[in-house]
């Protein structure tokens, strides 16, 4: 044996087997099938990994385990995230445990990814799918644990901006393997009683006297494992399905969980989450004050015009009607004018007309007087020329027998016979002396 | 969405209308005091209701097969 060659304790060589697992291996993945798994009293987890051939110990502390998303047990496959170390008590190879995964489901960021694009290309994130907040919800129901910071925020500050408004917590488990599936019943629960007392306004439920307008959905911050329930398809389902508008309120500004796009609207933290949930009271009350003074004023605006108006309304009114008046007056008298002006006139023209009258009367009485007496002469000067004696006038002379037959033929009569003639003027008798 | 939020809303928004276009000076008389009726119902109507729901702050809890609610209390 060397004089220079170093002895070791047990002590010691078992510290320098575990540095050198440690430097030399450090912090690495390691997948295989859980198999002996122990929850110990204390709260950590030991079992071991192993492949078809080969094993290795793990150990969990609560601190790592509380943080698994699912529930191990023997035989399935996992993917863990330790420590190649050694138990110097026992000079043990051992892994100890800071992270475990399923195997086959790809690491956080990879399920989260998935699922993302899975639900994107459903069209779960579309903006046309959001549905618009209510802009004065009544009853607000809030979705987180009731222990933490979350929910104290949530209510103080819904309180402090709308004073009477009705809130109904419904606590869950945000963070562990059972906190998605909760979450996503609470979602759903809430939604049912809102139908019910949509569908039954008059049936006064004791848990819901009044639909729910609004969720809150959300936690506090973490890290992305406390944060997971909100990355998973469960809790985006029930989101999607929620006829009740939702605010997803996970973490802090910069963590984006699956919830957050689905939600109908993302809020950076659960406090501002409140904020956008209402209104702040007072404030409405202001603009409704401001509403009403306007509304009157602008009334009262007008009638102050209208009424400095009336004088001058009046004013022009009179005159117009005094105008008017005047006008119609002055056309009566004229018309009144012009009509005795006519009637004196026809009377004078009537009167004018009248010995011209009188006279082309007498005048036409005159020659109609004249025009007689000569028709009367000229008659009987034709009378007179038609009468036989007219003919005896004119040189004949008539014969007649004794008897006083008118002698036309000569052999009527014979010698010695008596024959009377008459001559216009008186007339004889005389005897026939021959015949010839 | 409750049916009574939507009012609130949907009111709020008629009474800014309202308002808007009486102060436009473009009314007649006899349209402006109906706007101003109209408005005044619903200021009455949106002050209504933000003052008609009372304060109420409940927490689910399982009560034997269902749940129930009972009055929250935030821990400090």
């Amino acid at each position: 044996m060397d004089e220079n060659c170093k002895i070791y304790s047990v002590t010691e060589l078992n510290r320098i087997a575990r540095m050198t697992l440690e430097n030399g291996i450090g912090e690495v993945w390691v997948e295989g099938e859980i198999s002996r798994l122990t929850r110990h009293a204390s709260g950590h987890w030991y079992f071991t990994l192993k492949d078809e051939a080969a094993a290795v110990s793990c150990a969990m502390f609560k601190q790592n385990n509380a943080m698994v998303l699912f529930h191990p047990k023997d035989g399935i496959k996992v993917r863990v995230l330790g420590q190649a170390s050694l138990y110097e008590a026992r000079g043990n190879y051992q892994l100890i445990a800071h992270k475990m995964e399923e195997a086959g489901k790809g690491d956080l960021q990879e399920q989260f990814e998935k699922l993302k694009a899975k639900l994107a290309a459903e069209g779960l994130f579309d903006a046309d799918r959001k549905k618009p907040l209510p802009m004065l919800p009544r009853k607000i129901g809030v979705v987180t644990s009731p222990t933490g910071a979350a929910v104290r925020d949530i209510i103080n500050v819904l309180t402090r901006r709308f004073p009477n408004l009705e809130i109904l917590l419904a606590p869950v488990t945000v963070q562990g393997p059972t906190a998605a599936k909760s979450i996503a019943k609470a979602i759903r629960y809430l939604n049912k009683v809102t139908q019910a007392s949509r569908l039954h306004p008059d049936e006064r439920d004791a848990r819901a006297t009044l639909g729910i307008d609004l969720l809150i959905v959300g936690r506090g911050g973490g890290s992305l494992e406390d944060l997971w329930a909100f990355n998973e398809e469960v809790v985006a389902r029930a989101i999607a399905a929620s006829d009740i508008p939702v605010i997803s309120a996970v973490g802090h500004e910069i963590d984006f969980t699956i919830s957050d796009f689905v939600a109908d609207l993302r809020a950076p933290t659960p406090s501002a989450a409140a904020e956008l949930a209402v209104p702040v009271q007072s404030e409405l009350e202001n603009q409704m004050t401001r509403l009403a003074a306007r509304l009157g004023g602008s009334l009262r605006n007008r009638a102050l015009v209208l009424r400095e108006k009336i004088p001058g309304f009046r004013q022009s009114m009179n005159q117009s009607l005094r105008a008017g008046l005047q006008q119609r007056q002055q056309r009566i008298d004229e018309a009144a004018l012009r009509l005795t002006h006519e009637l004196k006139n026809s009377v004078t023209i009537q009167k004018q007309r009248l010995p011209s009258l009188q006279q082309s009367m007498r005048h036409a009485l005159d020659s109609a007087v004249k025009e007689n007496a000569q028709s009367v002469m000229r008659l009987k000067a034709q009378l007179r020329a038609l009468s036989p004696l007219g003919v005896l006038d004119r040189g004949y002379s008539l014969t007649e027998t004794a008897d006083g037959t008118v002698v036309r033929d000569a052999t009527a009569v014979k010698k010695g016979d008596r024959l009377k003639t008459r001559f216009a003027k008186g007339s004889v008798t005389s005897e026939i002396l021959s015949k010839e | 969405m409750s049916e009574k939020t939507i009012d609130f809303e949907k009111s709020l928004e008629r009474l800014e209308t309202l308002v808007n276009e009486m102060e436009n000076d473009e009314l007649a008389l006899e349209e402006m005091i109906k706007h101003f009726e109209e408005g005044s119902k619903l200021v009455a109507l949106c002050s209504k209701k933000l003052t008609e729901v009372e304060q109420k702050i409940e927490k689910l809890v399982k009560k034997g097969d269902g749940l129930s609610t009972e009055a929250f209390e935030a821990a400090d």
